[in-house]
């Protein structure tokens, strides 16, 4: 059953943001930081919802809430910095306003897979979309079976969420595996590609839900290496990315095939799109 | 007597239409229809019957549009033109918002939702099916465009039955038209051969019903209705242009690696004229513009194309960034994918793409020649 | 204590091998323990073993002067070690540095080159064993070498 929102009513004007002020200002390494906002102003949100930020006379951009839907004191967003928008993001202090519209999407789904092993796979800042999951698994963790976490980055200097990284692999009963793919001597980790840790993880393919954030070309890979080890794609989802102007399916620009990212996504069933993500510039 | 009763028809002379735009007028509509500007027909406010194109015609085809004389008076004598309704009702530019920063705060004004009645004097059916198509994706889903819903609320319909096709028509393929069935306040087709140029006029609605009421009328005999029948009769048979449509989702979306891609983009421009003049593209970019003093800032939506790099860009890159893959995006969407996503094709067949394209793209001829090339789907014969 | 042939028989490399072929390249083997530090092989050295890892980490790495050493690919339980044994001049590539207690079994290469060439058979069964994580690992060196990570976004 994918996960709609359905908590509050569309607002009477879903072009227009609303101005809300910093409350805590976080780096996460050199180029990805993360903010939260004052939270009487958000609206509640499901785990891979995402909302579109405005820095003020810039510009606009959506980006995946990454903070607990069930502790809403904080809406929290991590965004790595690579355009104008993020850049100028990425300069705001404490007490700065950000204007913000949404929650939109479809998010990850964490009622369907209940009952299931659950794998998450993240690349990159992949992992900030699915940080709320892990928030979600924690909190619920009875109502999973064996839960597995594999993120991969570029190296040690890149890894997002640092201190939480580490309590969650010292948490009992959960699998937590961190890849860098190129390290110097001081990291003891794993270092290659994300995909092969698949193996170390413990769960029942055939009851299991696995879910996947980051590049595109992971996505695929990672994908192929799920049903390789025997998961149905219809278990399977993957949070897509693609240009967005409204996020409300007015602009058209998030198209893929007959989907709009922004309203049928960002997170979609693995079997509908792995047609899709077999053409190249769909 | 009223011009029409309980659905019978009524015929209005050349003074009675001019009447009826009075009418409309005197009513607190703003009207547009079609006028002669830069050597087209393009919509733009008229006050008068004699603001029409009165005795003009088209030629059009493949990259080609000429206007030319005809043998008659006739007000509504051609098929359409450049633009269509939509830039009256989803605007090519619009402002949204505008903020203002004072000291910490930032206020965010959204721009007032417009209060024109809108009157549109010579609807065309492919015209009428293609702003319910704009219906469908901006006004029927969770999220309402205020604008265009503001506008199109209030929006009066005068329809044309077209009384001949044009040489890039192919509304009839479509199931668009070229009758005019619903949607409409006031419906006409326009009569030139009696020996008397007239009108048959409906309401279709009780604004049309209202407005027709006072206008001097008589009824339409059976010899009427059935001359008007055969205006569009003899329209349908003669459309320019043909495509067979009930399979195009299949095979389109079977056909995504087809060589015809390769060979339409070394003719594809990826100008966007095809966008721009499709009554149904509705896709928008947004652009912030700020003060000097950072004190004042504005989002404006405009128009934006599929054709364009910028429309696909994620940072790094565009994701379409060969000719082929927009001019597939596009053909695709408009008569594959837009069927998924609001139930429908989003071509109504008014070849505004293929007279408009400058080197003569032609819809209908890329879909024979990927049909054409499909084992899968044999053309009937 | 465990001989050579029941330290390979528990290894997934050897799993479904027929008890022939085992003792016959257990024949090859030793079982070899390294500390934190140790090193395999170094680069430029001669490539003369192979290794089953049964516990621990090893480290692939490589120098690049003045900013030290860089980790490309960590080897662990259950997995392979070493590929320059098998083709001339029979080199070593990059470092091999054990980054935990490791136990492994140890193959002399020309040992087992030279059962593998006396017996195609032999051989074969080998090969089928090298080549799948050989070739995921080029697989996931290309993705490494692509650095998509840097492709994503939130």
């Amino acid at each position: 059953m994918p996960q709609t929102l359905k908590a509050c009513a569309p607002p009477s004007y879903p072009m227009a943001p609303r101005m809300i002020p910093v409350t805590r200002f976080i780096r996460e390494s050199q180029d990805v930081f993360t903010f939260d906002l004052a939270a009487e102003h958000a609206t509640p949100f499901t785990p891979g919802q995402f909302n579109m930020l405005y820095a003020f006379g810039v510009g606009e951009i959506p980006i995946s809430i990454s903070g607990d839907s069930e502790a809403p004191e904080r809406l929290t967003h991590t965004i790595r910095a690579v355009g104008p928008v993020s850049a100028a993001l990425g300069k705001l202090q404490a007490g700065d306003q950000v204007g913000l519209r949404g929650p939109f999407g479809v998010g990850w789904p964490v009622e369907e897979a209940k009952g299931f092993d659950v794998l998450l796979i993240a690349g990159g800042i992949g992992l900030a979309p699915l940080r709320p999951v892990i928030y979600w698994l924690l909190r619920h963790r009875a109502a999973y079976g064996r839960v597995g976490v594999l993120y991969g980055a570029r190296t040690p200097d890149d890894l997002i969420f640092r201190s939480e990284v580490e309590e969650w692999r010292r948490t009992p009963d959960f699998q937590l595996r961190v890849a860098v793919e190129r390290a110097g001597p001081e990291w003891t980790g794993d270092v290659g590609y994300v995909t092969p840790l698949l193996s170390k993880l413990r769960f029942d393919a055939t009851e299991a839900v696995a879910m996947i954030c980051g590049p595109e070309v992971m996505i695929r890979a990672t994908a192929l290496a799920l049903e390789d080890a025997g998961l149905a794609d219809s278990r399977i989802f993957v949070s897509m990315e693609r240009n967005m102007k409204c996020a409300i399916g007015h602009c058209g620009h998030c198209q893929f095939g007959p989907l709009f990212i922004c309203k049928d996504g960002p997170v979609h069933r693995y079997g509908r799109v792995r047609s899709l993500l077999s053409y190249r510039e769909l | 007597m009223a011009a029409q009763v309980d659905g019978a028809m009524a015929i209005v002379t050349v003074e009675g239409l001019e009447a009826l735009l009075q009418a409309i007028q005197a009513r607190g509509y703003r009207a547009v229809g079609p006028t002669l500007e830069n050597q087209a027909i393009v919509y733009d406010d008229i006050e008068s019957i004699n603001d029409l194109p009165r005795g003009w015609t088209d030629e059009q085809d493949g990259g080609r549009y000429r206007l030319m004389r005809r043998s008659d008076d006739a007000l509504f004598g051609y098929s359409v033109g450049p633009q269509s309704w939509k830039k009256f009702l989803h605007a090519p530019k619009l402002r949204l918002w505008t903020a203002e920063r004072h000291g910490e705060n930032t206020t965010v004004t959204p721009e007032a939702s417009p209060n024109d009645r809108l009157a549109f004097i010579g609807v065309r059916a492919c015209e009428i099916r293609a702003i319910e198509i704009q219906d469908r994706v901006l006004i029927s889903d969770l999220y309402v465009d205020p604008h265009y819903q503001a506008l199109r609320a209030r929006a009066l319909i005068v329809a044309v039955n077209c009384g001949q096709a044009g040489g890039v028509c192919f509304c009839a393929s479509m199931q668009a038209g070229p009758r005019v069935k619903q949607g409409f306040d006031i419906a006409l087709t326009e009569l030139l051969d009696g020996g008397e140029h007239v009108f048959l006029v409906e309401a279709g609605s009780e604004e049309g019903h209202a407005l027709l009421a006072p206008i001097p009328h008589r009824a339409a005999s059976d010899d009427e209705i059935e001359a008007a029948a055969a205006v569009i009769e003899r329209t349908a048979s003669s459309m320019g242009r043909e495509m067979r449509s009930d399979d195009l989702n299949e095979l389109l979306m079977s056909n995504l690696e087809h060589p015809r891609w390769d060979e339409v983009a070394t003719r594809c421009l990826t100008c966007a004229n095809c966008t721009l003049v499709c009554p149904t593209c509705f896709c928008t970019s947004v652009e912030d513009v700020s003060d000097l003093a950072g004190e004042r800032a504005e989002r404006w939506r405009r128009w934006d194309s599929c054709f364009t790099m910028d429309f696909s860009y994620i940072h790094g890159g565009s994701v379409r960034a060969s000719a082929k893959s927009r001019y597939r995006q596009w053909m695709t969407h408009k008569l594959a994918t837009w069927i998924d996503q609001f139930g429908s094709s989003g071509c109504v067949g008014c070849g505004r793409c293929i007279a408009w394209c400058p080197v003569g793209i032609d819809i209908t001829e890329e879909v024979r020649a990927i049909r054409g090339c499909d084992a899968a789907a044999e053309e009937p014969q | 204590m465990k001989d050579i042939a029941d330290l390979l028989r528990h290894h997934p490399f050897a799993e479904g091998l027929d008890e022939d072929t085992l003792s016959l390249i257990a024949g090859c083997a030793k079982n070899v323990v390294l500390q934190p530090g140790d090193y395999l092989h170094r680069e430029g050295a001669a490539a003369d073993s192979f290794y089953l890892v049964r516990h621990g980490a090893v480290a692939l790495e490589t120098f690049v002067p003045g900013r030290g050493s860089f980790t490309f690919l960590t080897v662990k339980s259950g997995e392979i070690l070493g590929a320059d044994w098998l083709i001339p001049p029979y080199r070593s590539s990059f470092d091999a540095r054990a980054i935990e207690l490791t136990r492994a079994i140890a193959f002399d290469g020309k040992c087992l080159r030279g059962k593998c060439e006396a017996d195609p058979r032999v051989g074969y069964e080998m090969m089928k064993r090298f080549i799948p994580p050989l070739v995921k690992r080029l697989q996931s060196a290309r993705m490494q070498a692509l650095g998509m990570y840097d492709a994503a976004n939130a």
